[in-house]
């Protein structure tokens, strides 16, 4: 799914040129039916989820509701979250900033090649991606045998669930910075460095500050895939209580088990996060925007 | 300086790609590929039979089919959103457009129970449907709707941009000529459109096809009835048949890899006809 996720940027710019002009201005009929048909649908499909979320939270009170957080295994289960998060996406932020200038400041041939690669992990399904983790390292695996004698864990332990979060959150960073760095060019690089900057330099005082929100902008991406990765993880935990349990592994089971408001107060902290990430990537838009209006007026 | 110290004067290459390259194959390549290689070591007789059981073909026939019925859903209501928010002043639009991301930002997990909460048969909406003997929740109909749910914003934002960049001479051309809105609409816009419709319905199918933890809590996981693709490989794990999920996994990663071929193939054609970078 090349850009999937990380390339869809909001687009909410002024109508009115259109509504002010005869050609492209529709009927009111035609536009209330477009809007009624198109809200009707935005608030069933994607309102109602998110309400019933943080209604079945706190349908029981807000007694149980803290009680359900405040019990050990869940409150495990975010400390997992924040720590597999908290690898991945330093990881993959380091990475994706080695991949944009790689590819962004450089020639070499192969670069499509190399950019389809980078967006693999989109486009392969969270189970597949959790499954080739248990084929190399489970007990069957390729390095099974060896992890065994060497009482290594990795597969229904914590460092799995951090190499499938590494994985399916591998592209974000990579997929933001890529595409603005190729529009950027090198000028501005090149004219630092003939001045005598370092390479490190140039990166920290010119590279960084053109590219700040792009980053912030993946970064954001990546964490919020990080802490709600479902089927990935899934896979390589082994749903072991208080020990491998993420917090969407966490709601699973607490669902599973008819305990809906534990579930939907654990859930409710995901979606809380879910719409922060929104409130943040509006912001980012929003800034970015301005500064594009900015540079045509200058 | 030579010519060739010249061309190349910003520092880092070899660092920079010596560790994209490293990361890359350690973390997406080299596991990508050990299901190519354990696939291949199962021996063709034993690969077939476990990648076409009749479970798993059920499961294929559902995967595909639910998929391709929920992006057509989401072509339809996708477009008529973005034509909202493209064309029309309403109030609440900022906060509209902001939320038609929440599929990618909400844990499908919670999607998934979500939606299991409002069509089971005392939920808001299933209640309703109750009374009329009409079950979505633990039926394919459930799985449909999980699907629409992740898949819409796909459309919306591919469809998004096209329609803001489109030229408002075209329309003014086939007013001045007569044109009625409607013959408007189907004549010179509807073509327009054409390529990104058909990039964010590919998009869409690819990330159905794929999907899992919004889908298993509605879907009733019956055999051969409400099973999908990625849960068989699930399924096989727990029975310790790694032969069997490495299998269907490689069937579903050749999908993946010709829909990204197909997509890629879109979003250049997409971005020709709009004169406009991808």
């Amino acid at each position: 799914m090349a850009g999937a996720a990380g390339h869809l940027h909001g687009f909410a710019g002024s109508a009115t040129r259109f509504e002010n002009n005869i050609a492209t201005r529709d009927q009111t009929w035609v536009k209330y039916l477009v809007l009624g048909t198109g809200l009707t649908f935005f608030a069933l499909f994607l309102m109602l989820p998110l309400i019933t979320v943080f209604f079945e939270a706190f349908r029981r009170g807000w007694d149980v509701y803290v009680t359900s957080l405040s019990d050990p295994d869940a409150l495990s289960a975010v400390r997992l979250t924040l720590l597999a998060a908290a690898i991945s996406v330093p990881l993959n932020l380091v990475f994706g900033i080695s991949a944009a200038w790689a590819i962004t400041k450089h020639d070499f041939p192969g670069k499509q090649v190399l950019i389809s690669f980078i967006d693999l992990p989109f486009s392969v399904s969270p189970v597949v991606a959790g499954l080739v983790f248990v084929l190399l390292f489970g007990a069957q695996g390729w390095f099974g045998p060896w992890l065994q004698d060497n009482d290594i864990k990795i597969i229904f332990a914590v460092p799995g669930i951090v190499l499938a979060t590494v994985f399916v959150t591998f592209p974000f960073v990579a997929r933001e910075l890529i595409p603005l760095m190729q529009a950027q060019g090198r000028d501005e690089e090149e004219a630092a460095v003939t001045l005598g900057a370092s390479g490190l330099q140039t990166f920290w005082r010119v590279t960084l500050p053109n590219v700040k929100w792009a980053l912030l902008y993946g970064v954001i991406l990546c964490n919020a895939r990080a802490m709600g990765e479902f089927g990935a993880v899934s896979v390589v935990s082994g749903h072991i209580r208080g020990q491998t349990n993420t917090m969407p592994l966490h709601v699973e089971i607490l669902y599973n088990e008819y305990q809906f408001a534990a579930a939907f107060a654990v859930a409710s902290l995901l979606a809380f996060l879910a719409l922060m990430t929104l409130a943040v990537k509006t912001f980012i838009e929003w800034r970015t925007r301005a500064a594009c209006a900015e540079e045509k007026l200058g | 300086m030579t010519l060739a110290r010249q061309r190349r004067v910003l520092p880092g290459f070899g660092l920079s790609l010596g560790f994209t390259l490293a990361y890359l194959s350690l973390i997406v390549l080299i596991p990508l590929s050990a299901v190519f290689v354990m696939a291949a070591g199962m021996g063709w007789d034993a690969y077939v039979a476990a990648a076409t059981a009749p479970r798993v073909v059920a499961s294929y026939k559902l995967s595909f089919g639910a998929s391709l019925l929920a992006a057509a859903i989401n072509v339809v209501f996708g477009l008529i959103l973005a034509w909202g928010l493209v064309r029309y002043t309403f109030p609440g639009k900022k906060l509209v457009d902001a939320l038609v991301d929440l599929p990618f930002a909400l844990p499908t997990a919670v999607a998934g129970i979500a939606l299991t909460a409002i069509y089971a048969q005392n939920g808001w909406i299933g209640q309703w449907l109750a009374p009329f003997d009409i079950r979505i929740a633990f039926t394919p109909i459930g799985i449909v709707i999980a699907l629409v749910f992740i898949g819409l914003p796909f459309v919306v934002r591919t469809v998004q941009p096209v329609l803001e960049d489109l030229d408002a001479e075209f329309e003014e051309a086939a007013a001045s000529l007569g044109a009625g809105r409607l013959q408007t609409f189907v004549r010179v816009v509807f073509p327009a459109l054409i390529p990104a419709l058909l990039t964010g319905f590919a998009l869409a199918f690819a990330r159905a096809v794929g999907e899992y933890g919004s889908v298993i809590f509605i879907a009733g996981n019956m055999p051969f009835v409400s099973e999908i693709t990625p849960l068989m490989i699930i399924t096989k794990l727990e029975q310790y048949d790694y032969a069997g999920a490495t299998a269907i996994a490689s069937v579903m990663l050749m999908l993946s890899f010709v829909l990204l071929l197909v997509i890629n193939g879109l979003q250049a054609w997409s971005s020709r006809r709009g004169g406009r970078e991808a």
